[in-house]
């Protein structure tokens, strides 16, 4: 059994909660009511809450090391609760992998949050980007720290449409909405398997509490309590759910598309932070992996695969933040790979320092040209250019496989959205006829009248 | 005397239904518009008021005297109860923010007129529990839409001949119902009109047509208002739900839920955002109804906290596209319009009112949504995969409009696009109840899981089966209040 954990270390767990929360409801507030704050007011409301959530989990951290334990809840209560028939609880839980988890998105947002002011100081989007940023540290603070796996739900949730909306950040071009609307699309068929893993789970034990769900010891010793059928097929939505995040196969196609986003955003959502919600989801759930073999089996061999598609992809980019994203998702992958085959404190380990490698990568990418013309000019010539690798036959097919990214996105829309579009068009074209046949003319007025803004001089 | 005593919710009737007459004799469109807004503001404050007596357990047998109900009608015909209770001002209030929200261009076209009689008839409706005074308002409220159509020259076929279609087969169904007997389960021959006339009411796959019709032709106002309350949910749970055999609320389940998945498809494929915005409505009207058909505390629960969210949050939705026609007139979908710049509240408010219909974290439809996929799970896999499957496509949708509405592109504008004070008032009033009931939703889930088992309760008497009995320890007194008569139909 856990030792209840004392109040102040309770109430400062609640401040790393609280302090991204309060941002959100600060920018949300001052956007919605029309008197955006200064941009140098977001810094330092951005600067005093990313300071106070890290300091209170530095100290979560510090007394966890001192008093000796490994497990700290923070039970919030029932947000709702139906006596007997329903029950949604919030707990937050501080061990040894949420506290590195949420110690790492607020290390990083911090980097980004002061990367982000400088480099886009006077861009319009200025405030709808920190207002996203602030929505993203939320979902990923609560992500981290969820007791229950609602809470996991809710924390998923809002990372995902922040990290859609920030893909879609340059408002005046096509490709980053249509690239960003693909990220949605992804995000909401994970967050589906996700939430049908949430109910199972919950049906099958009665609780959405992880201590519950998965064994009473502190990560990752515990055990869960499942049977090995369900345990597969539970599990086998939350790896469709961490593939949606962690762009493993079939997804992967989302990943170069995200970099339609500012650089700031790649680095810390994409390149950093984002990318390994869904490992975290796998080591979150490890017990359950350990009921399953057969489960960590497609783990292993989803990662493997994803892995190997990832390195041909990025061995043939041309541009630096798409070569970036795909390195960024081999070791993603290889972290997925570890965390299938049972080594947990090593994903972990691996998963930190590639999130912090990554992004700082990300940050140089701008600079890039820059930092080359520095090295030639000190080579005093031209860079050593190695010999293609792609001229053999064999090698020309896995080129034109790799530039393709393996079809993944041409497959997902051949056999998947265009099936989909194409039958729900046919029943659009059916209505209509149905309605034309009715009405006796032309039922769809909306097609006969162009859009434009008429009478737009009256409007006050 | 308490004020709270006092007969509010007949004022609020008086209020829409005088406001009706007079606004009538107005011809300038400003002082029809100050005249409207002044009726259905007062209508709120009194709808507001008859929930707060309500919830504070006020008796107003003493202020009855002070009515006209009695004296028109020799009984109470309308009241409140735990299901009407939070209705009732939430339809006065989308009334009031219509017309608040109404834009000076669209002044001469808006009628404050039809749309406080459609008002008043609505309030009513969601108001009374008699079924045949309710049919005869189910009924009535079809004309102002009628004349709608008709006086802005727009074909009806499609709306008469479903709402005919509708009339005659609940007309039929209840008074087969009737002759039955109201107090027993009603036999197939008079349940099947039934389920028919609800199905055809609430747009469900195939009859649905009448709605992205409706919505093609109306003023989105008008239209807006009209199919928001969601009033064949109102008429399922009142008419059908008491008397219905479990095989036809099966039934009536799959059909919600295949129009769910259905309406929430074609929602994502739409080219236009009043088709697109009407096949939202049908999805969120379908999910209601799955909720309430599976017959359990969680579902029923849930599907009254969606009920609720869906009026408020299709509303501001609703409205937020209205203001966009407003100024850019009717948009499309298949292309990018890079809007934001212009307007960012709007794109904001749009954003957050989409995202609350499809279940967001933090707004009012989330619990419900999270509570409707728990209890849909419970009675079948497939029905809860399904639910999901709605709510994920309504998620895209409401993404893909946003985006093609406010991204993508750029949009040049001599004059200022952005939300005027009335427009913002109303989009950030519905946006603070959005946020306020997804943060702190446990005061609406105890109020509609009252209500919820009032209902079961109710369908268990007529049924014969045991109802929610093991709750009623825990029930809270106003449950106990109602034990007899809340949620179906008046004996």
């Amino acid at each position: 059994m856990h030792q209840p954990a004392p109040q102040w270390l309770i109430w400062t767990g609640v401040v790393v909660v609280a302090a991204p929360s309060a941002l959100c409801l600060a920018l949300g507030v001052a956007t919605a009511i029309g008197r955006g704050p200064s941009e140098r007011m977001i810094v330092r409301w951005v600067q005093a809450a990313v300071i106070a959530g890290l300091s209170a989990a530095l100290v979560v951290l510090a007394s966890m090391l001192l008093l000796g334990t490994r497990h700290v809840a923070i039970p919030m209560g029932d947000w709702v609760a139906i006596p007997r028939h329903y029950q949604f609880a919030v707990t937050f839980v501080f061990d040894r992998l949420s506290v590195p988890m949420a110690i790492l998105s607020l290390v990083l947002s911090a980097t980004i949050g002061a990367f982000a002011s400088r480099y886009l100081h006077r861009e319009p989007g200025f405030r709808r980007f920190f207002a996203l940023y602030a929505i993203f540290l939320l979902g990923m603070v609560v992500a981290s720290l969820a007791g229950t796996i609602e809470t996991l739900f809710a924390g998923w949730e809002l990372v995902g449409l922040s990290s859609a909306l920030l893909v879609a950040y340059f408002l005046d071009r096509p490709a980053p909405a249509r690239n960003g609307l693909w990220v949605w699309t992804v995000y909401r068929f994970s967050d589906a398997a996700l939430l049908l893993a949430a109910v199972a789970l919950h049906h099958i034990r009665g609780t959405g509490d992880f201590v519950r769900l998965l064994g009473e010891g502190p990560w990752p010793a515990g055990e869960a309590d499942l049977g090995a059928w369900p345990a597969f097929g539970i599990g086998l939505l939350m790896l469709l759910a961490a593939a949606g995040k962690s762009a493993l196969i079939p997804f992967s196609g989302w990943l170069p598309r995200a970099m339609e986003g500012p650089t700031p955003s790649s680095a810390v959502f994409y390149g950093a932070l984002s990318v390994h919600l869904g490992a975290f989801l796998l080591l979150r759930i490890g017990p359950i992996l350990e009921v399953s073999p057969p489960l960590a089996a497609v783990v292993v061999g989803l990662g493997l695969a994803s892995a190997v598609l990832a390195y041909l992809a990025g061995s043939v980019q041309t541009d630096i933040k798409s070569a970036l994203a795909y390195a960024s998702l081999t070791q993603v992958s290889i972290i997925v790979v570890e965390i299938g085959l049972g080594f947990r404190y090593l994903a972990l380990v691996h998963l930190l320092g590639h999130a912090c490698l990554r992004m700082l990568q990300f940050l140089r990418a701008p600079t890039l040209l820059h930092d080359y013309h520095t090295l030639e000019n000190a080579l005093g010539g031209r860079l050593p250019r190695g010999r293609s690798p792609w001229t053999t036959r064999a090698a020309g097919r896995i080129y034109r496989l790799a530039i393709e990214q393996g079809h993944l996105d041409g497959g997902l829309v051949e056999y998947v959205v265009r099936p989909f579009t194409r039958a729900l068009e046919w029943c659009d074209r059916t209505e209509r006829r149905w309605t034309d046949f009715l009405d006796g003319n032309g039922s769809r007025e909306s097609e006969r009248v162009p859009p434009s803004p008429v009478s737009i001089d009256e409007h006050s | 005397m308490n004020i709270l005593e006092l007969p509010w919710l007949d004022y609020a009737l008086i209020s829409t239904a005088i406001g009706s007459l007079w606004v009538g004799r107005q011809r300038d469109p400003l002082r029809a518009y100050s005249w409207g807004l002044a009726f259905t503001g007062g209508a709120l404050a009194c709808a507001a008021l008859a929930w707060l007596g309500f919830v504070l357990g006020v008796s107003t047998e003493s202020g009855e005297a002070m009515g006209l109900q009695r004296r028109l009608f020799g009984r109470v015909v309308f009241a409140l109860d735990e299901l009407s209770a939070p209705l009732f001002p939430a339809i006065a209030l989308i009334h009031f923010l219509a017309a608040l929200a109404t834009a000076r261009a669209k002044m001469r076209r808006f009628s404050f007129t039809w749309s406080l009689a459609a008002g008043t008839l609505r309030l009513a409706m969601f108001a009374c529990r008699s079924p045949w005074p309710l049919i005869v308002l189910l009924a009535v409220s079809t004309v102002p839409p009628y004349i709608e159509l008709r006086s802005r020259g727009r074909p009806t076929r499609v709306f008469v001949v479903h709402m005919a279609t509708f009339l005659a087969l609940l007309v039929m169904g209840w008074g087969l119902v009737e002759w039955n007997g109201r107090e027993a389960p009603a036999p197939f021959w008079a349940t099947i009109p039934l389920v028919l006339a609800i199905l055809i009411r609430c747009g469900s796959a195939p009859a649905h047509c009448w709605v992205t019709d409706w919505f093609e032709h109306a003023t989105f106002g008008i239209a807006l208002l009209f199919v928001a309350p969601l009033s064949g949910v109102y008429a399922a749970v009142r008419l059908l739900l008491p008397v219905a055999p479990t095989w036809a609320l099966a039934g009536l389940s799959i059909a919600s839920m295949i129009t769910a998945v259905y309406a929430a498809g074609m929602a994502t494929i739409q080219a236009e955002t009043r088709r697109f915005f009407a096949f939202m409505f049908i999805g969120h009207s379908a999910l209601v109804l799955v909720g309430i058909e599976l017959q359990t505390v969680t579902s029923m629960t849930a599907s009254l906290c969606l009920w609720f969210s869906v009026i408020l949050s299709l509303s501001g939705f609703g409205l937020t596209l209205r203001a966009l026609e407003a100024r850019f007139g009717r948009l499309s979908l298949r292309d990018f319009h890079g809007l934001y710049p212009h307007s960012p509240t709007l794109a904001v408010c749009f954003l957050l009112t989409g995202l609350a219909c499809v279940g967001f974290p933090g707004t009012l439809g989330f619990i419900a949504t999270e509570m409707l996929v728990d209890s849909a799970v419970e009675a079948s896999p497939m029905i809860g995969v399904s639910v999901v499957a709605a709510a994920a496509l309504n998620g895209i949708a409401v993404v893909r409009a946003y985006l093609h509405l406010f991204a993508g592109g750029r949009h040049a504008s001599t004059v200022d696009l952005g939300l005027g004070r009335r427009e913002r008032f109303a989009a950030l009033s519905l946006a603070t109840l959005i946020l306020g009931g997804g943060l702190f939703p446990q005061p609406g889930v105890t109020s509609q899981e009252r209500a919820a088992k009032a209902i079961l309760r109710d369908r268990a008497r007529i049924q014969g089966g045991t109802g929610p009995d093991h709750d009623r320890a825990t029930a809270q007194p106003a449950a106990d209040r109602l034990s007899s008569t809340a949620g179906g139909i008046e004996p």
